[in-house]
């Protein structure tokens, strides 16, 4: 197990896994941080605080939910998710929805509200305005996908509950220190873990640029 | 006698607008209630007031976008109090804020926001132009939200004069301009009615001002119309005692 050449589907089912979560996390929840900022939800303290609280859901009480749904006399047993990378990915998107709806509400909650008015009478249409918006708070929309990433990247409890840490079919970086910790292989692990830290910098460093280009 | 909607509407056509006991409340108290005001298409009317009387409030109704709590509005033979300005009515007003806001990128971008929101294609042409005629073309690629405050007026003006629209509502669009560019504006927007015919809504706290550029004046005070007189007898023999305070610079309450 100490064969470097098992590092690479380890690590494309990781960037895979995290990556989609990213993706669905954000198509869901970036819609719904919009409209809940713009609303007055953002200054209800409830809707707050339950937003919040679903940023603290412990990732294996996510796992041990989502098992029960997608085992064979479960719900969703149907589907024949358990164990396989779309159980993982609906997994971290769950984790990280509270994280992009939160960090998108507060973002778009700190635009000025006369920025709205303003786009409209400019002849921005509501869903223009709203996109007028929502690009003031740009700042906290990648903040909300670097958090959904790092996240995704570092998590182990759910994926490896509904997962399964299957060589070469549900084990990612996390999951497999956890293994070679437990096997007593040191050095495998670290790199593991070093290559974790790795992967985590250059996506970090590819959303920054992102950020930071000029803007028109 | 009651008029029907169709001869009302037909009535209040010839107006841009019309307001009949058009009420904007906060709480139980009123901040606006104005009992009869006609606004005719293409003149300049200015509002004045002490701070705190209502021209704010009332430019946000006239521009379609805030709520009425009672009265009849109408804008063309649009009932405002019945049903909201559909969008291709709404981008006929174009308004600019008391305080405007930079928004992310450019003064180009920021100038060019409301005709890409309308689809407008060939935008650089008339965006160079508003640049130019504002002095703003060395500006044209600095980040808006680096502007001065009287830059970013200027921009926020530019920003609505692209747009050519046919009301244009300005609330005290020059309050934070040196002279030089206070006059750069007024000939400006003298300039863009002898092109194109635009109504003019425009509050101010300079008399003069407002003396140089309006058709008709209106006083307000407290959320009501004291006074609404052609421009020279507003200043020259106003008939409400509070209007001749108020322009000789007295407080009025």
């Amino acid at each position: 197990m100490t064969d470097f050449t098992d590092l690479w589907p380890i690590l494309g089912l990781s960037l895979q896994v995290a990556l989609s979560a990213v993706l669905l996390s954000v198509l869901v929840a970036a819609p719904l941080g919009t409209w809940l900022g713009l609303s007055a939800w953002s200054r209800s303290t409830w809707v707050r605080a339950l937003v919040y609280t679903g940023m603290a859901l412990p990732p294996v009480v996510v796992g041990l939910a989502i098992y029960l749904l997608l085992s064979a006399s479960g719900p969703l047993g149907s589907l024949g998710w358990l164990f396989t990378p779309q159980a993982m990915i609906l997994a971290q998107t769950i984790l990280d929805i509270p994280f992009v709806t939160g960090i998108t509400m507060t973002a778009v909650a700190a635009v000025p509200e006369d920025l709205h008015f303003q786009a409209r009478a400019l002849g921005a249409s509501p869903m223009q305005a709203r996109f007028a918006v929502l690009r003031e708070a740009r700042g906290g929309l990648f903040l909300a996908v670097a958090t959904a990433l790092g996240r995704s990247m570092s998590e182990v409890g759910a994926v490896w509950m509904v997962g399964g840490n299957i060589e070469g079919h549900t084990r990612v970086l996390t999951t497999a220190v956890v293994l070679e910790t437990g096997k007593g292989n040191f050095a495998f692990a670290l790199v593991l873990g070093g290559v974790l830290l790795a992967v985590a910098l250059a996506l970090n460093l590819a959303v920054l640029r992102w950020q930071d280009r000029p803007l028109p | 006698m009651k008029d029907s909607p169709v001869s009302m509407a037909e009535a209040n056509h010839s107006a841009a607008y019309r307001l009949q006991n058009v009420e904007r409340r906060r709480g139980d108290a009123f901040r606006l209630l104005i009992d009869d005001l006609v606004i005719e298409p293409g003149e300049v009317l200015c509002l004045v007031g002490p701070t705190g009387a209502g021209k704010s409030t009332l430019l946000s109704l006239l521009s379609g976008l805030a709520p009425i709590d009672g009265g009849q509005l109408w804008f063309g033979g649009h009932p405002l109090h019945e049903r909201p300005l559909p969008l291709a009515k709404l981008r006929t007003i174009a308004a600019v804020t008391q305080r405007p806001l930079p928004m992310l990128g450019s003064t180009r971008r920021n100038v060019e926001c409301g005709l890409r929101w309308r689809g407008v294609s060939d935008r650089n042409e008339r965006i160079d132009g508003v640049l130019a005629r504002l002095r703003l073309a060395e500006i044209a690629s600095q980040s808006a939200s680096r502007l001065s405050g009287g830059q970013l007026q200027l921009v926020a003006l530019a920003r609505a004069l692209v747009l050519r629209p046919d009301v244009l509502l300005l609330d005290e669009p020059t309050a934070a301009l040196d002279p030089a560019r206070v006059a750069l504006v007024e000939s400006l927007l003298a300039d863009e009615r002898s092109a194109r015919p635009t109504t003019i809504v425009w509050a101010t706290h300079h008399l003069y001002q407002a003396r140089r550029v309006a058709d008709r004046v209106v006083l307000l005070l407290d959320g009501r119309v004291i006074e609404t007189e052609a421009t020279e007898r507003f200043f020259d023999t106003p008939s409400d005692p509070r209007t001749a305070a108020f322009v000789r610079g007295e407080m009025i309450y």
